[in-house]
């Protein structure tokens, strides 16, 4: 029964996903529009299984991009959405300069980072997909930290509670929904942000250049060979951040149980 | 031999509360309260929507501090006696964690008051049967329904056993049936465990049937309008059905809508 009842939940998608996959084959068999612009996805499993060690080789060095870039970007802005639900002058200086961090468009100045730390190191990725991280899960957690109900609070300093003790107990496990709503979204944040921010530097065997060089050898195959790869990370990225999820909340797994499953 | 002289459970003398002092929105919440509560007594605020009982409540327990006048609970001052968590509180909304059991929510106070695993559980164990819950220990309260999650809640203010309870509209959000059965609960668990209970209210019934006393409050700024004893004894079924309930039903309607009142 439970077998059947987990395939009835991922077939639909999974359905969709293959049929357009299909279409996606019929249509450029049937009416090839010249050129290779588009190659059919048969073509591009292909290429990846050939060119697999390259692959695989960029997956590793741009994953380790977007793993570090994230934690280091998840780390900074719960620290600082600790701070500001704790300090009202932290709120008042850090708040409004991380809003106005958010509104550079970060990726642009991937080439500036660049010219900071060499056009070669992996350190000016880092630095983007840090950034672009941080804000995200920052808002959020802020949010989640601060968004209490004031019985809940009301109900701790009736118990006597310290600051400390209404952050493990309240503030923390409030925040726990926030933070991974936006540890989500961060998650296929970064891996965008790596591989746009690889196309201006960094390491050369990542897949930013990958996709670079092949899209400019006319390789078009191999280049959405690595695209592909690159969707893999995110998806990958994404399923360890709902099983993370998973683990945390036990609570909310009773009590969603058959909604979201 | 003398007789030692008992505190009363609560006692306010001219406590005046003024919100957003010294700024445009200034708001006279409460003006010139004197009220005492009885060890063991069942008394409830009544009034209507913002005359300020929260409010009243709230500096009962010290979470709130009177612009004017003191506040003591027990011979101490409100601050002294939430910090020795001389009361329990529960509000409208049950206010229970979503993030603990039914049984770890009970547990709260009693962990941040350093028991030991064992006794917690024990005690949650004990509170779960006063409640007649003993079976829902371990689950989540988005599991419960609104009435439970007030049970549950209640055993929660009463797990460390303290000498009051303050309500503030504890059964607002419940429909008429649970909401009384949710009072003959309510007085049983006053009935076992000698807890003086201060309840805030604006249904009227609710007030003659649960307290021994119903003090009636003014719309803003919140004044005591009326003291009420309500001398009906034991309640039981019928005494929701007895000329004498009604009698007091339509005295505090009346003591609501005096000259200077709303209606």
């Amino acid at each position: 029964m439970r077998f059947w009842e987990r395939l009835g939940r991922i077939s639909p998608p999974l359905v969709v996903g293959l049929g357009g996959l299909l279409l996606w084959e019929l249509v450029l068999r049937v009416v090839q529009p010249g050129g290779f612009v588009l190659p059919p996805p048969s073509e591009i499993l292909s290429s990846a299984v050939e060119n697999r060690e390259v692959i695989w080789t960029a997956v590793l060095s741009t994953g380790w991009i977007v793993i570090t870039g994230l934690i280091s970007g998840v780390v900074i802005g719960v620290l600082l959405s600790v701070a500001v639900s704790w300090y009202r002058l932290a709120d008042e200086a850090i708040t409004p300069l991380a809003v106005a961090i958010s509104a550079i468009p970060i990726i642009a100045l991937a080439p500036i980072f660049n010219a900071w730390f060499g056009l070669l190191s992996p350190r000016s990725n880092q630095l983007v997909v840090m950034l672009l991280v941080f804000f995200p899960v920052f808002i959020n957690t802020t949010r989640g930290l601060t968004d209490i109900p004031l019985d809940q609070i009301d109900l701790m300093r009736s118990y006597g509670a310290s600051r400390w003790e209404i952050t493990k107990e309240v503030r923390v496990p409030n925040a726990m929904p926030f933070f991974f709503s936006a540890l989500r979204i961060a998650a296929s944040l970064a891996v965008i942000a790596a591989i746009v921010a690889e196309y201006f530097g960094g390491r050369q065997d990542a897949l930013g250049p990958l996709i670079i060089q092949n899209a400019g050898l006319a390789r078009y195959t191999d280049a959405w060979a690595a695209v592909l790869a690159g969707s893999a990370i995110g998806i990958g990225l994404y399923a360890i951040v709902r099983a993370l999820e998973r683990f945390a909340m036990p609570w909310r797994a009773a009590v969603n149980q058959g909604i979201e499953g | 031999m003398t007789a030692t002289r008992v505190a009363p459970a609560v006692e306010m003398v001219l406590v005046s509360k003024v919100f957003n002092r010294g700024k445009p929105n200034e708001v006279l919440a409460l003006d010139d309260i004197s009220l005492s509560v009885g060890q063991r007594e069942f008394i409830t605020l009544i009034g209507p929507s913002g005359c300020g009982k929260s409010t009243l409540l709230r500096l009962m327990a010290g979470l709130l501090d009177p612009t004017v006048g003191e506040v003591t609970v027990n011979g101490k001052t409100a601050n002294q006696a939430r910090a020795d968590r001389e009361y329990g509180i529960a509000f409208q909304t049950a206010g229970l964690f979503d993030w603990r059991s039914v049984q770890q929510n009970i547990e709260l106070p009693l962990q941040l008051m350093g028991w030991s695993k064992r006794e917690r559980r024990q005690r949650a164990r004990e509170m779960l049967t006063l409640v007649k819950l003993e079976e829902f220990g371990g689950h989540y309260p988005r599991e419960l329904s609104g009435g439970m999650q007030q049970r549950v809640a209640i055993a929660r203010a009463l797990s460390f056993q303290p000498s009051i309870l303050f309500m503030d509209e504890p059964f607002g959000a419940l429909d008429e049936m649970t909401r009384e059965h949710m009072q003959t609960e309510l007085l049983r668990i006053w009935g076992e465990t000698h807890t003086t209970v201060v309840f805030v209210t604006h249904s009227i019934p609710e007030a003659v049937f649960l307290s021994e006393r119903v003090v009636v409050m003014s719309p803003r700024p919140g004044r005591l309008f009326a003291e009420l004893p309500v001398d009906l004894g034991a309640r039981d079924f019928d005494t929701r059905e007895s000329p004498e309930f009604f009698e007091r039903v339509t005295a505090v309607r009346e003591a609501l809508r005096r000259p200077d009142g709303v209606e």
